[in-house]
């Protein structure tokens, strides 16, 4: 086969197969989660700041030694985030106006429509039925994206690892615990019921009765419900979510919307464009074509092969 | 020594517990109640239920109700309001020790007013400490009531499990 006639027969397939797919795209609607997706209700308002999470977090998931002992209240002098050795951490927030410091557990937050996975090119991540975002380390490259699409921050790096470095970050014991309707070990460690765990929809439930009943004890907005399409680990709060470190900013639309429009296009500018503009192209030179020299030329080109 | 001390508390206060009768007719207060008998990350706890009495005086504060009453707590009252006098008084009448194993959410899913009870654990945390900072005294940290055992300070890396190198300052929250 001519290469000529083979690439004009790649367009016309690709344009072909292409066709169905832009309308696909187009079509994936908001997703609201799994109906029978578990979540975490972290009720701060009743966390002293004990750090058992974080020590049960490090034995469940086998995590290296920690820095400093797990009783050791000194870490709140400064704001943590999630590493490769710690999965959850503990932060105290000033809340001023003469309340309280407010403590608040930090992990992922599961989000329905996670934009780790969305960013991630090699499909290392998985939302689970039971509302866990998995990820499977073989298939991990270790290019970072998803660190960059989480709006939490919450993805960290295996920068110790020279010759495997993945991404890690909490599980919500999918392997260990959730895949077997078993809470995850913070949970069942936390001894003032801060993190409660329940089917999503019963959580929401709970909590704005949680406020309805004692308004004064909470600001009445249940952060994670609505946030990014809704998040598996919901936060009820007694002061604003900036106070605690949530950020108020990331609205109500997942990641996936931002880009949605934009892969949707992906494909008809990859397969349709190149074929409709050879195809102008061919049309105006064809003239051209059946021209003299046309001969000549895949001769030269037959000789090359 | 200490252990076979908090052992014989433990045997009297369940004696205690076991003569507490459910009928409200002669009832037994115990003196001390202890905690955490299971525990495998605590030494067993005794509480020391006589001096709260002393201090507290007015049972409801804890318990929400005493025997032979009638339900009180607003969030019982709901479906309770016609029960009868209450014949139940300890955490764990009402309380679940095991409140987020698989079946209990199933089943506390069902009862639509029981599934936002905290668990044993939970209520007493939440009493103890809460109290204890309003009332400025009292217990509040982890260790002011709980003694780890071995596996208790392995599991938190503490005393002779603590980390031995030193970290360089500033190296939590790396990125």
């Amino acid at each position: 086969m001519k290469r000529r006639d083979f690439l004009k027969g790649c367009l016309i397939s690709g344009a072909a197969a292409s066709l169905g797919v832009p309308s696909k795209s187009l079509a994936v609607g908001s997703f609201e989660g799994y109906p029978d997706a578990m979540g975490i209700l972290v009720d701060t308002t009743r966390c002293v700041g004990c750090r058992s999470c974080e020590a049960a977090c490090n034995k469940e998931q086998k995590l290296p030694e920690p820095d400093v002992p797990f009783d050791d209240l000194s870490v709140f002098e400064e704001k943590r985030r999630t590493t490769e050795k710690a999965y959850t951490v503990v932060n105290r927030y000033e809340a001023g106006d003469g309340k309280d410091p407010q403590f608040r557990k930090m992990q992922c937050n599961h989000c329905n429509e996670p934009g780790c996975l969305t960013s991630c090119f090699v499909n290392a991540y998985t939302k689970t039925r039971e509302g866990a975002v998995i990820y499977d380390s073989k298939i991990c490259v270790g290019c970072r994206t998803c660190m960059v699409a989480c709006p939490f921050n919450i993805p960290a790096y295996s920068y110790s690892s020279a010759f495997n470095p993945v991404v890690k970050k909490c599980i919500f014991c999918y392997h260990t615990r959730l895949k077997y309707g078993k809470p995850p070990a913070c949970v069942e460690i936390c001894p003032r019921e801060v993190l409660t765990f329940g089917l999503r929809s019963d959580l929401i439930k709970i909590a704005h009765e949680r406020i309805r009943e004692t308004p004064d004890r909470y600001i009445d907005h249940l952060y994670g419900e609505k946030e990014l399409g809704g998040t598996s680990w919901m936060y009820l709060a007694a002061v604003p979510p900036e106070k605690i470190g949530l950020d108020e900013t990331v609205g109500n639309e997942p990641i996936i919307s931002n880009v949605k429009e934009f892969l949707g296009m992906v494909p008809m500018v990859l397969t349709i464009w190149p074929a409709l503009f050879t195809g102008f192209h061919l049309l105006a030179t064809r003239n051209k074509d059946h021209g003299a020299d046309h001969h000549t030329h895949s001769e030269q080109e037959d000789g090359k092969k | 020594m200490q252990t076979k001390r908090f052992w014989l508390a433990g045997m009297m206060a369940t004696v205690l517990l076991a003569t507490v009768p459910g009928t409200g007719r002669g009832i037994t207060i115990p003196d001390t109640v202890t905690l955490h008998s299971q525990s495998k990350l605590y030494e067993p706890f005794v509480f020391p239920h006589a001096k709260h009495i002393l201090i507290v005086k007015e049972c409801s504060n804890c318990h929400h109700h005493t025997t032979g009453t009638l339900v009180q707590d607003p969030n019982c009252i709901r479906c309770h309001r016609n029960s009868s006098e209450t014949a139940v008084v300890s955490c764990k009448g009402c309380h679940l020790p095991d409140a987020f194993t698989a079946t209990a959410i199933k089943e506390k899913n069902k009862k639509i007013y029981h599934r936002d009870m905290p668990s044993l654990k939970a209520a007493m945390h939440q009493s103890c400490i809460d109290c204890h900072n309003k009332m400025k005294q009292g217990p509040v940290g982890c260790q002011d009531c709980h003694v780890y055992t071995k596996e208790g300070a392995a599991f938190y890396n503490s005393g002779e499990f603590a980390p031995k190198k030193k970290p360089a300052k500033g190296s939590h929250g790396g990125h």
